[in-house]
């Protein structure tokens, strides 16, 4: 990140659906000895057994912004609660929200990016979502608000996975990889990850989106099945097939769509049709994130984005010999996949 | 920029010489005067205390962060992260007025001239009288702001979609002011027509009391954090954009349909305003550290402090208009008298 948005407070929003193990891991990233202070920011005081004034009670408060915008949606608690936090600026080093197990990521991710006092001295580290290795196949068809928690994570903890045989566990995480397969996942018993691969990630985790199989993904994959599973029908649908024994599942209503570039993008032309992609067609696009190599720019770019707001910046100099590479994710509904690759390609420099 | 070029201002008078420096070693967060002592409300957990002489004591106030503080003249109180309500006197004593029970925030503060105080945790507000009868109300959702009205036991509570009005003595219904959003900070006018919120998006709301009429003050680049009635309330200062934006409140419709006076333009956006009690200037303070003192007939401009530093984050007038008082987010204070 640049230097100015490496002073800001990281924020780490954890969420999970009832009963995966949020607690667990909030108690680990109190309890433990890891030289770092965090303030947390609970929903209900009695599930964290730690006394520590740095732990903050909000209400999961959302309202609706009054500028237009039907989705713009942000935690007004929040809001307030940055503001006194604040005031203890250099108590603690990072910031942990958690939400309700029923909750939707996007109003908490959104008030980073839309509150200008909030922002300026927070910025949204990653989101964490614990999943419950035994149960999740099941949410993912009875609780849209599972599906979003995964669509939304930069991070998943599998967590549970004592609890599943090994052929679960493959069939719950092509079911994740369904929904996101930018996310980085662990696997583990009682939320016994390195607190390092879920806090302060940086923009770590946003490499993933480049590491990634192109394969694994639509490209190249030789056969067009994003649309021919829409038969006009409502029940729960999905299928799954292999690409070199992995087993891959498409999930009906929630898509990904990746775009890559060797060559340059034009900023002009880039930053312009992202806002407008976004403005018109946020309310499907979930998450937006990406790496970009500008024509003329030593520095990576990288943006990422919740609906319709984006947050971007200059995050480092290319390094020498890494190959200028842009590449771009979204995760949402029903996204309309050929307007976006279309008007991806117009913004590369030719 | 770090050092105020005379070259761009030939023409301004100047008082920064006269300003004295106080060592309030802290980030300021509001200020107020009880009698001339100057009391700067520290971020966390301590209050600063200045008497005439310059000389600056620490008084301990919180065990965390400071959230909010008022002042009736005679004491100031706040509201702490540790859950306390805490009296302040220009003896420098402190009491503890109240404790909440969940260690919840004491997120406003509000005071009444007979004594009654006014507090908020999460969504319930307290009043505690003068007399010492306390009766709390839970509002729909948290408790943005807190305001007593002019006249008599009445008071605003701002929330999300409007501001409730609150009769603490008496049975009836309270009355409920809607407008959709996030409502903050909250003011009467002195005259008892006007209701004024901040929201959290860039503009304020008001409401005509006689009949409910709404007023949409909006334009502002940043969210309103200060508001400040000038002499008489004639009209309400606010902070939000490069220039003090003044809303005319002398006719009976208030703002409606007027145009705001926009005085005292900066290179920076007005972080405070402090309208003078008795006489038709005001003090501004910027995101740049400038203080300035204007005058609101003809916005002519005198220069008080430079810019180069961090925000002004608190700026007041004691009660005669003799002395003012002004700190920043990086704890720089000073004082001027007149």
């Amino acid at each position: 990140m640049s230097e100015l948005s490496s002073q800001k407070i990281p924020v780490t929003v954890l969420t999970g659906y009832l009963g995966a193990g949020k607690t667990t891991l909030l108690n680990r990233i109190l309890s433990e000895n890891h030289g770092k202070k965090y303030a947390v920011i609970v929903n209900e005081f009695g599930e964290i057994g730690i006394d520590n004034d740095l732990i903050i009670g909000a209400d999961e408060e959302v309202f609706e912004m009054n500028n237009g915008c039907v989705c713009c949606t942000v935690r007004g608690d929040l809001v307030r609660i940055m503001d006194g936090l604040m005031k203890r600026k250099g108590k603690f080093d990072a910031i942990i929200v958690e939400t309700t197990g029923l909750a939707d990521p996007a109003p908490v991710a959104q008030t980073f990016f839309v509150d200008e006092d909030v922002q300026k001295n927070a910025r949204l580290d990653a989101v964490v979502t614990v999943a419950d290795a035994k149960w999740l196949s099941d949410r993912l068809k009875d609780a849209p608000e599972a599906k979003n928690q995964i669509a939304f994570a930069d991070v998943i903890v599998l967590n549970k996975t004592d609890l599943v045989s090994k052929a679960e566990l493959a069939e719950v995480e092509a079911r994740i990889r369904g929904i996101n397969p930018y996310a980085k996942l662990h696997r583990t018993e009682r939320c016994k990850v390195a607190l390092s691969d879920v806090l302060e990630r940086g923009a770590f985790d946003l490499d993933r989106i480049l590491e990634i199989e192109p394969e694994f993904l639509d490209a190249g994959d030789g056969h067009d099945h994003h649309h021919d599973h829409h038969h006009g029908h409502d029940h729960h649908h999905d299928h799954s097939h292999s690409h070199g024994g992995l087993k891959h599942y498409h999930d009906e209503d929630m898509q990904s769509l990746s775009l890559r570039s060797d060559k340059p993008l034009d900023p002009t032309l880039f930053m312009p049709w992202l806002q407008n992609l976004v403005a018109t067609e946020g309310q499907k696009i979930l998450r937006s994130k990406g790496i970009l190599a500008f024509t003329d720019d030593d520095d990576r770019y990288v943006f990422q984005g919740v609906h319709m707001m984006l947050e971007g910046d200059h995050q480092r100099k290319w390094k020498d010999g890494e190959p200028r590479e842009s590449r771009v994710v979204f995760i949402g509904r029903e996204l309309p996949e050929q307007k976006i690759r279309d008007g991806f390609e117009s913004c590369i420099t030719t | 920029m770090k050092e105020f070029d005379p070259g761009e201002m030939p023409s301004i008078a100047s008082l920064t010489d006269k300003v004295r420096a106080l060592p309030v070693g802290m980030p300021v967060t509001s200020i107020h005067f009880l009698g001339d002592t100057a009391v700067f409300i520290g971020a966390e957990e301590n209050a600063a205390m200045a008497n005439e002489a310059g000389e600056v004591s620490t008084v301990a106030v919180h065990g965390g962060a400071v959230l909010c503080a008022a002042s009736d003249g005679k004491r100031i109180v706040t509201g702490g992260d540790d859950g306390k309500l805490v009296a302040l006197n220009a003896k420098g004593e402190t009491s503890a007025l109240a404790t909440d029970t969940k260690r919840r925030w004491i997120d406003n503060v509000a005071l009444h001239p007979d004594g009654a105080v006014a507090w908020s945790a999460g969504k319930t507000a307290f009043v505690r009288s003068g007399k010492g009868e306390e009766k709390s109300f839970d509002a729909p959702s948290t408790v943005g702001g807190l305001a007593f009205a002019p006249k008599g036991l009445r008071v605003a509570i701002a929330h999300y979609n409007g501001v409730t009005l609150w009769f603490p003595n008496m049975a009836a219904k309270p009355e409920f002011l809607e407008w959709a959003g996030s409502h903050l900070g909250v003011t009467f006018s002195p005259d008892n027509k006007f209701l004024v919120t901040t929201m959290h998006e860039p503009a304020l709301h008001g409401w005509r009391l006689a009949d409910n009429r709404h007023m949409r003050m909006s334009g502002y680049p940043g969210r309103v954090r200060s508001m400040s009635w000038s002499v008489g309330g004639k009209g309400l200062a606010t902070s939000g954009a490069d220039t003090v934006i003044i809303w005319p409140f002398t006719s009976k419709d208030g703002p409606m349909g007027k145009e705001p006076a926009m005085l005292a333009p900066l290179q920076a956006r007005v972080s405070m305003v402090a309208c003078h009690p008795k006489q038709d200037i005001m003090a501004t303070g910027y995101s740049d550290g400038t203080v300035l003192i204007v005058r609101l007939e003809d916005g002519a401009e005198i220069l008080v402090r430079r810019n180069g530093s961090e925000p002004v984050s608190a700026l007041a007038w004691n009660a005669k208009g003799t002395l003012l008082a002004f700190g920043t987010e990086d704890g720089d204070a000073g004082i001027l008298e007149f």
